[in-house]
């Protein structure tokens, strides 16, 4: 019973085993299989790191594996090996601990080193708010020099159909957004990264970043880019439902190129600030609500405005959709503290508030048959 | 042994089993209740491996497949967690259960009522756990690792059966760990010393003592939980002066010694299996005893290496870096020890032998991802994606499942008396390692690339190697099919198994004669040094 015969299977292992480390030695070269090595000194000083420590493991991997082999093919009881009965050596034992340990003091040096220069966030030349939401990212530019400030949303922009199958996927499937953040090249660039609800990740491979944004705590990382491209990554940290769908996607620019951006966008800033003041026709107020909606809104209470209770309630017929006008815009405005459900009156224009607000009223057979103007939101808010 | 039993006549009215139901109900026997682990923690890792098939369909291709966002997320948790607390630990208390007294020479646990009580609360936590898919709001969905404020403020109203459930496993536990430690330490046969206790009896006396110390912690972590969801307090709710960031360092002092806990008792069956088929003591007994009291004592030291992106001081970082990569050497000890083991001995690969090598081989790779995790500028790019996935994976399949297959071959021949299909056995072996790599190696190139982990759909350049990964992994769903065939065929109809069933065979569990008897060593074997380590 315990004297078995040869197994032929077992002579395969080692081969199946070397090719296993054959293709891990080959992911250091491939491109394709490894980290990439990005764009920043950053960036590419952990990519030297990375690369040090997987050679460490292959060489290790290559002497006691092969050991192993050696082993297995050699000292068989089918090919009349007589076992020995050694145990113990102290020198050979003491040999396997200070060789480890000589490895890791040699690799602690350079990662210590990249580190302190990851924590020097000292003296940037511009600072940017990255806040995270459920499930989108708020940019702030902070910038004194720059009068006002302003900040964005910057939301996936994969339309739904993309995702269900429905069409071919583009070539930045999940990985593109509405608007990106706008850097310029060659600058220090400090990033505080934090969290209006749960805890997200905001991380962009290419300049070795990765920082969770956490409610209450304010992170600060730093990137210098010097290539001016778009860079792409994701949020990393499970953060609820459309966890897989808030990417990171930055743009650095030549500094006149993101100079003449900012301007603009400073601009449209206030003209956006004009709409505060017009009445829209009912049919404008469905055209830009739907498209609020589709942005803001669907992600929970769906498309077709069924929602997924109890944890993202219907609109379609909903007591507040289908009730009095100013409840529905404080919902919308204030959100309900402890759920999802944030508040948009801190995101949205009142011009956007209005029209989504006509437009939940009005939609999957609820008929409120009223309008609802950007002075109904603004006087709600000042009831407030 | 079995003159021993015939030469007292009082053994003569030594009852057998209940009948029926009230066996299982109600049983003290320690082979009863380790035969209920093990069949508990089988069915849960079927649960869990269907669960984990569900997450595999829906990654196959880029684009929705089956599911919705939120049910993938409760399909991630629940996997998780059935997979840590309902497979992997049960099953290394129920080789405890069934190991540790014939180890030691002891006539069954010290404490045996409470020892059926741990098994017994497990059920129905697991019931509990189940049952909250099918609520109102659907199951936990904020992963395993369960980080407030998405498993508290944000989290579906399930979540207080799921605080409930970790009680009554933590419970479970701490009472499994009572009694090992009691068993050990006060019902060795007379003579042995502790540094001759087999050393997969070494492992879960250490293992047993890492339990003791986390599980509480679990406890009162999930309390302070459920305070915050239903008391208002706010320990992790920041706009109550709490810190989401107090509830990671709590978590993972747990979590990180509950990963030990998870694999330290891998390396006592492992060390038990080498040595058996290269027919040649174990290299080195005591650097093995001395490198598992090491990895534990680490294990309470390095737990904010999971939260290297959280934005703690400079200093901290350093520490748990430096602190984190010191594993390395008594892990390698380990490893070394088993390859000088299998050095200049005379080996068979039987399947428990197989399974045992695989484990060495694959655990290892395991391990040195986690070195080049441990790199704490490395981890900024590794963190949270399908790099980290890979890593545990490798520690946990290959590793722990690895270490708990291997030990059911081995020592089924003693439990049951009978023997199981080796042509099978080998095959299952061969189909579980390729399928296994085959699931996982790709892991670590799609993480490389920068797929995160615990998303539902993913950009288009990762589709190759998530597709390799959903194949194996259905291959390797179906080869565990396969392993409960060959239980079931060879405790209905093997063939008679000899007492000793391996001939390199050493330890007390092997003078007992096959099939066992339902008491044993109801008087105190003597301990030769012939059947001890030495």
């Amino acid at each position: 019973m315990s004297v078995n015969k040869p197994c032929k299977g077992i002579r395969r292992l080692p081969f199946a085993l070397g090719a296993l480390l054959v293709l891990w030695s080959g992911v250091a070269l491939a491109d394709e299989l490894n980290m990439r090595p990005g764009v920043t000194t950053i960036s590419q000083s952990i990519f030297e790191l990375h690369t040090i420590v997987l050679w460490i493991c292959v060489v290790i991997g290559i002497i006691v594996f092969g050991a192993m082999f050696w082993s297995i093919i050699h000292h068989r009881k089918s090919s009349g090996h007589k076992p020995a009965q050694f145990h113990e050596n102290t020198r050979l034992e003491i040999l396997w601990t200070i060789v480890p340990t000589v490895i890791l003091i040699v690799m602690a040096f350079p990662s210590t080193k990249t580190l302190v220069q990851m924590y020097d966030t000292s003296s940037p030349d511009m600072i940017v708010e990255v806040r995270g939401y459920q499930w989108k990212w708020q940019y702030k530019y902070l910038d004194e020099n720059r009068n006002p400030a302003f900040s964005f949303f910057s939301i996936l922009s994969t339309p739904i159909e993309e995702r269900h199958n429905e069409v071919p996927k583009g070539e930045h499937y999940l990985l593109e957004v509405d608007e990106p953040l706008r850097i310029p090249v060659n600058k220090k660039v400090q990033f505080l990264v934090t969290s209006e609800d749960v805890i997200h990740s905001w991380w962009v491979p290419d300049f070795g970043l990765k920082r969770d944004a956490i409610p209450g705590t304010m992170n600060d990382i730093w990137a210098i880019v010097p290539t001016p491209g778009v860079y792409r990554g994701q949020c990393t940290e499970l953060c609820g439902k459309d966890h897989g769908f808030m990417p990171v996607v930055v743009q650095a620019m030549e500094q006149d190129d993101f100079d003449a951006w900012y301007a603009e966008r400073v601009e449209a800033q206030k003209e956006r600030a004009a709409l505060e003041s017009m009445s829209f026709t009912a049919d404008e107020l469905m055209t830009q609500g739907e498209a609020v909606y589709t942005k803001y809104c669907a992600s929970c209470h769906q498309a077709n405005g069924q929602g997924v209770p109890p944890v993202f309630p219907a609109l379609a017929g909903s007591p507040i959709a289908t009730g009095d006008r100013d409840e529905h815009i404080a919902r919308v405005v204030d959100g309900v503290a402890g759920t999802a459900m944030q508040a948009f009156g801190s995101q949205l224009s009142k011009a956007e508030l209005a029209a989504v607000v006509h437009f939940e009223r009005h939609s999957w057979g609820n008929n409120a048959g009223d309008l609802t103007q950007p002075v109904d939101v603004a006087n709600v808010m000042a009831g407030n | 042994m079995s003159e021993v039993v015939d030469s007292h006549g009082h053994d003569d009215h030594d009852h057998g089993p209940d009948k029926g139901l009230a066996r299982w109900l109600f049983t003290t026997n320690h082979k009863d209740i380790g035969t209920l682990y093990l069949w508990f923690s089988f069915a849960m890792f079927l649960i869990g491996g269907v669960l984990a098939l569900g997450i595999r369909a829906e990654l196959f291709e880029p684009g929705r497949q089956f599911f919705e966002p939120e049910f993938f997320n409760q399909l991630t948790t629940n996997h998780g967690l059935i997979m840590v607390f309902g497979a992997i630990m049960p099953a290394f208390v129920g080789l405890a259960n069934w190991l540790v007294p014939m180890m030691i020479g002891a006539p069954d646990m010290a404490l045996p009522r409470m020892n059926n009580l741990s098994f017994w609360i497990l059920p129905f936590a697991f019931g509990m756990i189940i049952s909250t898919l099918f609520m109102e709001g659907g199951g936990p969905n904020f992963g395993w690792t369960f980080y407030a404020p998405l498993s508290t403020t944000y989290a579906p109203p399930s979540t207080t059966y799921f605080i409930f459930a970790v009680h009554m496993m933590g419970a479970s536990s701490i009472m499994g760990s009572i009694n090992i430690i009691a068993t050990i330490l006060n019902m060795r046969a007379p003579g042995m010393t502790l540094m001759q206790m087999p050393l997969f009896v070494w492992t879960w006396l250490i293992t047993a003592y890492l339990l003791l110390a986390v599980m509480p912690v679990l406890a009162g972590v999930v309390t302070m939980m459920l305070f915050d969801i239903h008391f208002g307090t706010s320990f992790f709710n920041a706009a109550g002066g709490g810190d989401p960031v107090m509830f990671q360092h709590i978590f993972w002092f747990f979590g990180h010694p509950e990963v030990y806990i998870m694999i330290l008792p891998a390396f006592g069956v492992v060390s038990q299996i080498i040595p058996t088929f290269a027919r040649k003591p174990l290299f080195g007994y005591d650097s093995m005893v001395y490198a598992v009291a090491s990895i534990a004592f680490l294990s309470f030291i390095v737990w904010a290496h999971h939260m290297f992106t959280v934005g703690l001081p400079l200093a901290g970082q350093l520490f748990f870096m430096y602190a984190t990569m010191l594993i390395a050497i008594p892990t390698g000890v380990k490893v070394f020890n088993w390859t000088a083991t299998m050095w200049k001995g005379a080996m068979t690969f039987e399947t428990p032998m197989l399974f045992a090598i695989a484990f060495v081989i694959l655990f290892t790779i395991g391990g040195f991802s986690g070195l080049m995790l441990a790199i704490t500028p490395a981890d900024y790019q590794y963190q949270e994606t399908y790099f980290v996935v890979a890593h545990f994976h490798y520690v946990l399949v290959p590793g722990a499942a690895f270490s708990i297959i291997a030990a059911v071959y081995y020592w089924l021949p003693k439990w049951c008396g009978r023997m199981y299909d080796e042509r099978l056995g080998k095959l299952h072996f061969w189909l579980s390692f390729i399928a296994v790599n085959v699931t996982f190696f790709p892991q670590h190139f799609s993480g490389l690339a920068g797929m995160p982990r615990r998303i539902p759909d993913y950009a288009v350049q990762f589709a190759d190697f998530n597709m390799m990964s959903s194949i194996g992994a259905f291959a390797f769903g179906l080869s565990q099919v396969l392993f409960l065939y060959i239980v079931v065929q060879a405790i209905r109809a093997g063939k008679p198994a000899p007492a000793r069933a391996w001939e390199g065979a050493h330890g007390l569990e092997w003078t007992l004669p096959s099939p066992l008897p339902y008491h044993t060593f109801t008087h105190p074997p003597k301990v030769t040094a012939a059947e001890m380590h030495s």
